[in-house]
């Protein structure tokens, strides 16, 4: 049997060396699924039978001397907001409970030509609102490192499912830090590309400003590889960006010299985890000892991101949230007396609380009266902050910090103080704002054996530096070897 | 800006968000959307008249394609997800009241 604890590159290279099979190693992730998940409840559905077929296809492509993908015979396992042509995709949601989707998403698309295998879909807070997928409809995930500590979210069911060893590479989105999060609570390496660099297409939309799809993995060099192969331009998503995808996962390895990284003195403040400080000053001390150079800076509008973030990214949720009528697909209520009052049920049944939430905080900043005073004045700060990360980035190569001020939180400790999670966001929702590219990787254990993650930032587009760098850390470190206890 | 959020205003925008929510989930929301709102007036502290505002980063303006046919998704498939067809549309409740 395959061995799991290989990262995504090592078992590419066990396939192709004929060591293993896809086959074998589908099966070997649906196993570890069936017996482990029961406890971590990373997943919402699997594939069993036709990613098993799919492998065993795979594997006779392979034998036959047949050109393969990139991943060919790779599981991995998507977040359940991205559609899959005849695999249900429900948000984690009741209103789109029995949602098959009739075509891909662009990612997912790009997956299947690299001969990737789809084992399931992941959990995640509803429609990816959350920072610890407690909001799901359906499940709750449970950190694989202490199961009474949430995974983070929204992605979590996809950090987990890597964490645990369950699938050796997924997807996730991030529009606020829902990737790099969780990657940082449960000790994998996650990555949030630049606002179009990835295709939207298929996405099932939260904040479309805001949202990013991206790669988890155990290392840095098979996260590139994932980026590599769902990176690109698809004329179906508007903001998809035309210009060419390196390749990530060939220069990864280089060492970058004369990297400058930069700290922000605001990302030092009351409210951060003593331990988790630590571990980042440590962290700098690591690149010190590389070679590179600590640029102290700042970013004066950092305070204003969460404010800034709640407003622009409910009134985008509560527009795209509109298509949710009980018309076309998803929930219709059974009961009601009229055309809109089949709307306000369907959807008063059918979404949950922290879904409601932003529908409404964003219509409100929406609504007259108040537009020019919430939403347009986010629009402005939100300017403000792109700009200091435009002017950091002309003082170093990559900003590091931590990626929350604690390691996981505990399941329900926050989750009945809405105003508290959001708060919970305060190092990654810039990234989003200003639309720059952004890395979490392993970077110490809390004294309860909690993972702490590392933030790595960049300047749009500078995906291949953020690897490089990130890579330079992994191998001097080895905290992305330890996995979680059995 | 900053008059407290009342729950004639949650109502209000409940409506406007066709949302139909339970007097528990009315009162929770007023506490809560309030406790957020108050928070969001940090941003006044902020001189913006000068700033254009900014609705996304992608450095992109109108986006063009030709003109043509392309296949799209077949009627079935369209349907496949809908709550109530009769096999060629979807169909709603009655929306223009009776004359």
């Amino acid at each position: 049997m395959p061995a799991l604890t290989s990262s995504a590159v090592d078992l590419i290279a066990q396939l192709n060396c004929g060591e293993t099979s896809s086959f074998a190693l589908t099966e070997t992730c649906l196993q570890t699924i069936s017996a482990q998940d029961a406890n971590i409840r990373a997943f919402l559905s699997t594939n069993a039978e036709a990613s098993l077929a799919q492998a065993k296809a795979i594997d006779e492509k392979r034998k036959a001397g047949q050109p393969v993908g990139k991943l060919a015979g790779l599981p991995i396992a998507i977040k359940d907001n991205m559609c899959t042509r005849g695999m249900k995709t429900t948000c984690a949601s009741r209103i789109l409970e029995n949602f098959v989707p009739p075509y891909d998403a662009g990612v997912v698309e790009k997956l299947k030509a690299a001969d990737a295998v789809l084992v399931g879909k992941t959990n995640l807070d509803e429609f990816a609102m959350g920072s610890s997928t407690e909001n799901s409809a359906f499940q709750v995930t449970r950190n694989p490192w202490n199961v009474e500590h949430t995974v983070g979210g929204s992605s979590g069911g996809s950090a987990a499912a890597v964490a645990a060893r369950m699938v050796p590479g997924s997807l996730g989105s991030d529009t606020g830090g829902s990737i790099r999060q969780p990657a940082g609570f449960c000790g994998v390496v996650g990555m949030k590309p630049t606002y179009g660099r990835v295709s939207r297409y298929g996405l099932i939309a939260y904040a479309s400003s805001l949202d990013q799809i991206g790669p988890f993995a155990t290392d840095v060099a098979s996260a590139a590889l994932l980026l590599e192969v769902i990176s690109g331009h698809d004329g179906r998503d508007s903001t998809s960006v035309d210009r060419p995808v390196p390749e990530y996962s060939q220069t990864v390895e280089q060492p970058l010299t004369g990297l400058r990284v930069g700290i922000a003195r605001e990302h030092f403040v009351e409210g951060l985890d003593r331990e988790v400080e630590a571990a980042i000053k440590q962290s700098f001390d690591v690149y010190r000892s590389l070679g590179a150079e600590i640029v102290e800076l700042s970013l004066p509008h950092s305070k204003y991101a969460i404010a800034t973030y709640y407003l622009i990214a409910a009134s985008e949720a509560s527009s795209n949230l509109a298509r949710f009528d009980g018309v076309h697909y998803g929930h219709r209520a059974a009961k009601f007396d009229n055309l809109i009052d089949m709307y306000s049920a369907s959807r008063g049944e059918g979404f949950g609380p922290e879904v409601k939430r932003r529908i409404m905080l964003g219509t409100y900043a929406l609504s007259a009266g108040y537009y020019d005073a919430y939403y347009l004045k986010a629009l402005k700060v939100r300017r403000l902050i792109r700009r200091d990360f435009d002017a950091a980035f002309e003082r170093c190569d990559v900003l590091a910090s931590p990626i929350a001020s604690t390691p996981a939180f505990r399941l329900g400790e926050l989750v009945n103080d809405p105003l508290a999670m959001y708060l919970s966001d305060i190092y990654t929702i810039s990234a989003n704002l200003a639309g720059i590219p952004g890395l979490s990787l392993p970077c110490g254990l809390s004294s309860t054996g909690l993972p702490i993650g590392l933030q790595l930032l960049a300047a749009p587009f500078e995906e291949e530096t953020l690897l490089r760098a990130a890579r330079m850390f992994e191998r001097a470190t080895e905290w992305h070897t330890k996995t979680p206890p059995a | 800006m900053a008059e407290p959020l009342t729950k004639e205003t949650v109502t209000k925008v409940a409506h406007l968000a066709r949302l139909k929510l339970s007097e528990t989930e009315l009162d929770l929301f007023t506490t809560q959307l309030g406790q957020v709102l108050g928070y969001v007036e940090l941003l006044n502290e902020l001189d913006t008249t000068a700033v254009e505002p900014m609705a996304h980063v992608a450095d992109i303006a109108n986006v063009f394609r030709d003109d043509e046919v392309r296949p799209s998704l077949p009627r079935a498939a369209a349907l496949s997800n809908a709550p109530k067809t009769d096999g060629k549309f979807f169909v709603v409740p009655q929306i223009l009241e009776e004359g």
